[in-house]
C-alpha cells in the first residue's frame, strides 16, 4: 500500500527499542514458517505417497503450516483477483453488464465443482510434482474466497463519493494514483471483513480441498484436513482432538497475527467522518508501528511503490474524459463477445459431454435430489432463524457480551464440519436415527452464523432513541419483538440469511454424507449425489450434479433472497 | 492580483467560456439540454459568482471549467488556451469538502503536490506555508473526522491552494457549513483576498445565497433554470469591506431577487425548449402542504397583511432561495399568490384559506390543486375513467419521462403524492406502488 500511515513514522531514533525486539520476533518467525511450510512443495508427487500423512500429533504444526500456507496463497490469490475483475466490472459498465451476473453464477458453483473440472489442467502445470497437486488445492480454496470479496470491493468502487473522484481527478492524479489513494483505501473495511468471512469458509473446506482426486486415485496434500480425514477413516478419536485443537490455535493466530492488525489498521478508511465508538486496537500492529527498524523498512517500501507509481503515471496520460473514447467501446464490445461466446462453448461442450452419457431420466433425478436439499435448506434457515434472532438481538443491545460472543462464533464458523463425523455417525448408528433428519444440521453447521453475526450488527445499531421510545411507552414483550426489534434488525437478518442459505447448499456435499471409520451415514439429496459421484469418480455425473446445484441456488438467489433483500432494506432500513 | 485593481485596466482574460453547452442522455434516447449557451469571461483579480436555484446547471458549468466533463458544444478557454481535462492552474474547493479520511490534515493538503510530482522538500515547504495561511497551524496531524465543519473546508481551501492555482472554483463551499461558521470563513477569505495573500488571480464562487453572492463578489450572473442560462449580469459596485446593512447592499440584493422572480418572456429569455401541449411537463417541486401554509399564515398576518417582499420573508423565516422560491412558485401555480418583482402577493383565495379551518382548507386545496395543476388533473381523470379505480405508479412515471429527467419525473410524482394526501383527492400506496381513488380505512 503505497500510503503514508502517521503511526509508523512515530517511531523515535535512538537505540533499539522493546517494539524493535518483538517486531523482529514477528518477523523472524515469519520468515522461518514460510520456508518451513514451502518445503517439500517442489519435490515430486512419489515423495507424497513415501511419506503418507501419519496421525502422529508431532507432524501436525508442519501440517498446520503447509494448510496456512495454501490458504494465505488462495488469500492473496483472491485479492489479486478482486482488483482485477471487480475493478474491471465498476469502471467498464459494458463488461460489468457480463462480469457481474458471470460472478453471480460462479459464486452459486460449488467449491468441489471447480476442482473436478480444473484438476488436470493444474496437474499438467507441473507434471509430477507435487507443486501442481497444491496448484489444484490453492484453486479450491481461491473459489471459497474470491467471490465475496469481488462482490464487496465492486459494491465499494461504485459507492465512492463523487466529489472525492472530482477532487482526486482536479488534482490531476493519475488513474493508478486514483486506485491505490482513494479506491482502494476507500473498499478497504468491507473488504478486510469479507476477507474473515472467506477464511472461515476456506476452514470449512479444508478436508474437501486438501485431497485431489483424478480418475481412481487419490492425492492427499499433506496438511490439517488431510489429518482429520485421515483420523475419521481410522476411528481414531484422539487424533480428532488434537485436530480440534490445532484449529483452535491457527484460527486464533490468524485472527490475532493478520485480521485484527488489517481490522485496526483499516479502521483509519472508515468513510463515516464522525468519532465513532472506540477504535479497533492490535498488540502486533502497535508493535510494528512502533519499531524503528519498520518504519525504515516501510520507508523503503513507499519509496519503491511511488517510483512503480511514476513509471506507470509516464506511461498514462493525465487527461483521461469520463465520456468513455471510443476505441474504449470497442474493447469492451470485444471483451463482451469474448465473454459471451466462451460462456456459449462451454454450454455447448457440456451437452455434449452430457448428451450420450445421461438421459432425462437423470435430469429428473438430479433436480428432486435438489428439491429435497432444498427444502433441507429452507427448514434449517428457518430453524436457524428462530434460535439465532432473539439471542442475536440480545446479545447486539449488549455491547459487552457482544465482545466475547463475537470471536466464538467467529470461530465456531470456521470449524469443519468433518469434525463432527464421530459423534454423529455414533449418535445415528447406535440410535438408529434417520440420517435424513439427524445429518441435516451439519449443513448449517458453518452457515448459520452469520445470521448471528448480521443480526447482532443489526441490533447493535438500533439507535437509543428507538430503544427509549420503546420503555417510555412500555412497549414489551411479543409487541417488542413485533413492532420494534424485529424489523430493526430485518435488513441485516436478510443479509445475513442469504449468506447462509448459499453457503448451507455448498456444504450439503460435505455434510450430506458422513462416515466414521467404515462406517458411512447417506442422507437423500443433491450434495450426497455429487459426493457419491466424486468418490465413484464419475465425471458426467458430477457435471451434471454441479450444474443442477449452481441453477438451484441461482433460482433461489433471484427468486427468494434479492426480492426479500429490496424488499427489507426499503421497509426496515434506518437511515 | 488584488481586488483593488479595477477589472477596467483591460488585462487578458484568465478565463473565457464561449457558448458552451451541455446535455445529458435521457431513457429515450432523447438529450436532457441541462446548459444552453453560456458565455463568460474571468480577468485578473475578479471574483464572479454564479447564482442561481438548484437545478441551473451552475454547478455543471463550473465542472466544464474545471475540465472534468466536456462540453457539448461551445469550448473553455483557460489563459487562451482550450481546456480538455482537468488544467494545471484551475483548483476547487467542494460544498462537501471531499477530504480523504483516511488521510491527515498535512497530508490531505500535500495530495495535491504529490500528484504534480512536486519535490518532497517543496511539498513540506507549501504545505506547511498553506495550513499556516488558512489558519490551520497546529491541526496538521489531525484526521479529518476529528475536525469541525468549518476546520474541514479550511483543509479544503488549503488543499486548493496549496498548488498555487490561478483560478480558484468554488462549489457552494459555505452552504454545508451553519450560518456563523460560514461568516467567519467568508470574512477570512476576503481578508486574504484584498490583502493579495493569497497566489490565486481569480475566483468562480457557485452559490445559491444572494447576500453570499453580493457580499463576496465583483459580479453576479444569475442563472435560469429549464435549460440552465445566465439570465442577466450584475457588476456589484460597493467596495470591501461590505456591510449587510449598508443600504446600497441591501437595494442590490433586492434587485437581484426582482432579476430572479421575473416571470419569463419579461426581460429574460423567452423559454423555449418548453412545449406548452398537457401541461404535464411541469416540474413540480417537493414542497409540503406545511410549508405551503405556514407561508400563507405568514403573509396574510401583519406585518405583511397579504403582501410580502421575498427578501424580508427569507430573512424573517430563516429561508435560503432554495428553500423560499420552491414554496413561492408553488403558491403562484396553484393560484395561491402572485410572484413579481421581488414580491409575494396573496390572492383573496389564498387570504381565504388563511383564516379557515383544517376541512376548508382541504376542500379549497383539492380545488385550486386540480384546476391549476394538470398533472393532478390528469391523474384524477384516470383513476376515473378506469374501472379498478387505480393504477400503477409507473404508468405515470412513464408517460412524465417523455418530458423530463426520470429523477424530475420521480419527484414530480412525490410531490403530487403529499398534496393529493393532504386534499384528499386520491390515494397512493408506496408498498405497491399505486395510486387508487380509496381512501385507507
Amino acid at each position: 500500500m503505497p500510503h503514508t500511515p502517521t503511526a509508523w513514522s512515530t517511531a523515535s531514533r535512538g537505540a533499539p527499542s522493546r517494539f524493535d525486539f518483538i517486531a523482529l520476533l514477528l518477523v523472524l518467525g515469519l520468515l522461518a514458517f514460510f520456508a518451513e511450510a514451502s518445503r517439500g512443495v517442489l519435490a515430486p508427487l512419489t515423495t507424497l505417497d513415501a511419506s503418507p500423512v501419519t496421525l502422529d500429533p508431532h507432524h501436525l504444526p508442519m501440517y498446520a503450516a503447509r494448510t496456512t500456507l495454501r490458504m494465505l496463497a488462495a488469500l492473496v490469490l483472491s485479492l489479486l483477483f478482486t482488483f482485477t475483475y471487480a475493478t474491471w466490472a465498476a469502471k467498464s459498465p459494458r463488461a460489468g453488464r457480463i462480469l457481474v451476473p458471470l460472478l453471480d453464477i460462479l459464486q452459486s458453483v460449488p467449491v468441489l465443482g471447480f476442482i473436478s473440472v480444473t484438476i488436470v489442467f493444474f496437474l499438467s502445470l507441473a507434471p509430477g510434482k507435487v507443486l501442481g497437486a497444491e496448484f489444484v488445492s490453492v484453486f479450491a480454496i481461491f473459489t471459497s474466497q474470491a467471490w465475496n470479496m469481488a462482490f464487496s470491493f465492486y459494491q465499494s468502487l461504485r459507492t465512492v463519493p463523487v466529489e472525492l473522484t472530482e477532487a482526486a481527478r482536479s488534482f490531476r492524479m493519475s488513474a493508478w494514483a486514483r486506485f491505490w489513494r482513494l479506491e482502494v483505501p476507500f473498499g478497504m473495511p468491507p473488504l478486510i471483513w469479507n476477507m474473515m468471512m472467506s477464511m472461515s469458509g476456506g476452514w470449512f473446506f479444508v478436508v474437501l480441498s486438501e485431497a485431489v482426486t483424478v480418475g481412481k486415485t487419490t492425492v492427499t496434500l499433506p496438511g490439517v484436513g488431510s489429518y482429520i480425514a485421515l483420523a475419521i477413516e481410522q476411528k481414531n478419536l484422539h487424533a480428532v482432538g488434537w485436530a480440534i485443537a490445532t484449529m483452535l490455535v491457527v484460527i486464533l493466530l490468524y485472527d490475532q497475527l493478520l485480521f485484527r492488525p488489517l481490522v485496526a489498521w483499516a479502521d483509519r478508511f472508515r468513510f463515516e467522518q464522525d468519532p465513532g465508538g472506540v477504535p479497533p486496537r492490535s498488540w502486533v500492529l502497535e508493535a510494528l508501528g512502533g519499531s524503528r527498524l519498520i518504519a525504515r523498512f516501510l520507508r523503503q517500501l513507499r519509496h519503491a511503490a511511488r517510483a512503480v507509481g511514476a513509471a506507470i503515471r509516464t506511461t498514462t496520460p493525465v487527461v483521461i474524459h469520463i465520456e468513455a473514447p471510443d476505441h474504449g467501446k470497442q474493447l469492451d464490445r470485444i471483451a463482451t463477445g469474448i465473454v459471451g461466446a466462451l460462456l456459449a462453448m462451454a454450454l455447448w461442450e457440456a451437452v455434449k459431454f452430457l448428451a450420450p452419457e445421461l438421459g432425462w431420466h437423470d435430469i429428473g433425478m438430479t433436480l428432486g435430489l435438489g428439491a429435497i436439499t432444498g427444502l433441507r435448506v429452507f427448514l434449517l434457515i428457518g430453524l436457524a432463524s428462530v434460535i439465532w434472532v432473539p439471542i442475536g438481538v440480545y446479545v447486539g443491545l449488549r455491547p459487552g457480551v457482544a465482545r466475547i460472543v463475537q470471536p466464538i462464533a467467529q470461530f465456531m464458523a470456521a470449524f469443519p464440519s468433518n469434525l463432527l463425523f464421530p459423534v454423529v455417525v455414533a449418535g445415528i448408528v447406535t440410535w438408529k436415527l434417520n440420517p435424513n433428519i439427524w445429518l441435516s444440521p451439519l449443513m448449517i453447521l458453518g452457515t448459520q452464523w452469520y445470521i448471528l453475526f448480521n443480526v447482532i450488527a443489526g441490533a447493535a445499531a438500533m439507535p437509543g432513541e428507538m430503544r427509549h421510545v420503546a420503555s417510555n411507552f412500555k412497549v414489551t414483550g411479543w409487541l417488542w419483538w413485533k413492532r420494534i426489534a424485529l424489523p430493526a434488525v430485518m435488513p441485516f437478518y436478510v443479509t445475513g440469511a442469504l449468506t447462509a442459505s448459499g453457503g448451507s447448499w455448498n456444504a450439503a456435499i460435505v455434510a450430506e454424507v458422513a462416515s466414521w471409520g467404515d462406517e458411512h451415514v447417506t442422507a437423500t439429496g443433491l450434495g450426497a449425489y455429487i459426493a457419491d459421484a466424486t468418490s465413484a469418480g464419475d465425471f458426467h455425473r458430477i457435471v451434471l450434479g454441479v450444474v443442477t446445484m449452481s441453477l438451484y441456488v441461482l433460482l433461489i438467489n433471484r427468486l427468494v433472497w434479492r426480492p426479500l433483500y429490496y424488499y427489507a432494506e426499503r421497509k426496515f432500513r434506518l437511515s | 492580483m488584488n481586488a483593488n485593481i479595477k477589472p477596467s485596466t483591460e488585462t487578458a482574460p484568465l478565463l473565457d467560456v464561449m457558448h458552451a453547452r451541455k446535455s445529458f442522455p435521457r431513457g429515450d434516447g432523447a438529450e436532457l439540454l441541462v446548459l444552453e449557451d453560456v458565455s463568460l469571461s474571468v480577468k485578473p483579480g475578479e471574483i464572479v459568482g454564479l447564482l442561481g436555484r438548484s437545478g441551473s446547471g451552475k454547478s455543471t458549468l463550473l465542472r466544464l471549467i474545471a475540465g472534468l466533463s466536456t462540453p457539448a458544444g461551445g469550448e473553455v478557454r483557460y489563459l487562451g488556451r482550450k481546456v480538455e481535462g482537468p488544467a494545471e492552474g484551475i483548483a476547487m474547493v467542494f460544498q462537501s469538502f471531499a477530504l480523504f479520511p483516511w488521510l491527515t490534515v498535512y497530508e490531505n493538503v500535500a495530495l495535491g503536490l504529490e500528484a504534480l510530482k512536486v519535490p518532497r522538500d517543496e511539498i513540506r515547504r507549501r504545505s506547511l506555508q498553506a495550513i499556516d495561511l488558512i489558519g490551520l497551524d497546529g491541526f496538521e496531524s489531525a484526521y479529518p473526522r476529528e475536525l469541525s465543519g468549518g476546520m474541514r473546508q479550511r483543509v479544503g481551501f488549503a488543499r486548493a491552494l496549496v498548488v498555487h492555482p490561478n483560478i480558484l472554483l468554488m462549489d457552494e463551499p459555505f452552504s454545508a457549513l451553519d450560518v456563523l461558521t460560514a461568516e467567519t470563513l467568508r470574512t477570512d477569505f476576503l481578508d486574504l483576498w484584498s490583502d493579495g495573500r493569497m497566489p490565486i488571480k481569480g475566483v468562480i464562487l457557485v452559490t445559491h445565497n444572494i447576500e453570499e453572492a453580493v457580499q463576496m463578489c465583483d459580479r453576479i450572473l444569475v442563472f435560469g433554470s429549464n435549460p440552465g442560462r445566465i439570465v442577466s449580469e450584475i457588476e456589484v459596485p460597493i467596495t470591501r469591506p461590505r456591510n449587510r446593512l449598508d443600504p446600497a447592499f441591501a437595494a442590490l440584493v433586492e434587485r437581484i431577487y426582482v432579476e430572479m422572480t421575473a416571470k419569463p418572456g419579461r426581460g429574460t429569455a423567452p423559454n423555449v425548449h418548453r412545449p406548452m401541449g398537457s401541461g404535464i411537463d411541469t416540474i413540480l417541486a417537493r414542497v409540503s402542504s406545511n410549508l405551503i401554509s405556514g407561508l400563507i399564515e405568514t403573509v396574510a398576518a401583519p406585518p405583511f397583511s397579504g403582501k410580502a417582499d421575498l427578501p424580508e420573508i427569507a430573512s424573517e423565516l430563516q429561508l435560503e432561495i432554495d428553500d423560499l422560491f420552491p414554496v413561492a412558485e408553488t403558491l403562484q401555480m396553484l393560484r395561491l399568490a402572485d410572484v413579481e418583482g421581488g414580491d409575494l402577493r396573496l390572492t383573496p383565495e389564498a387570504i381565504q384559506f388563511a383564516d379557515a379551518t383544517v376541512d376548508e382548507r382541504k376542500r379549497l386545496f383539492a380545488r385550486h390543486l386540480l384546476a391549476y395543476v394538470p398533472l393532478a388533473a390528469h391523474v384524477r381523470r384516470v383513476l376515473d375513467e378506469r374501472k379498478s379505480h387505480s393504477a400503477p405508479k409507473s404508468r405515470f412515471l412513464d408517460e412524465l419521462e417523455d418530458h423530463m429527467s426520470p429523477e424530475a419525473a420521480e419527484q414530480s410524482l412525490r410531490a403530487l403524492v403529499s398534496w393529493a394526501r393532504y386534499a384528499e383527492v386520491f390515494a397512493y400506496d408506496d408498498e405497491t406502488g399505486s395510486f387508487s381513488l380509496e381512501n385507507p380505512t
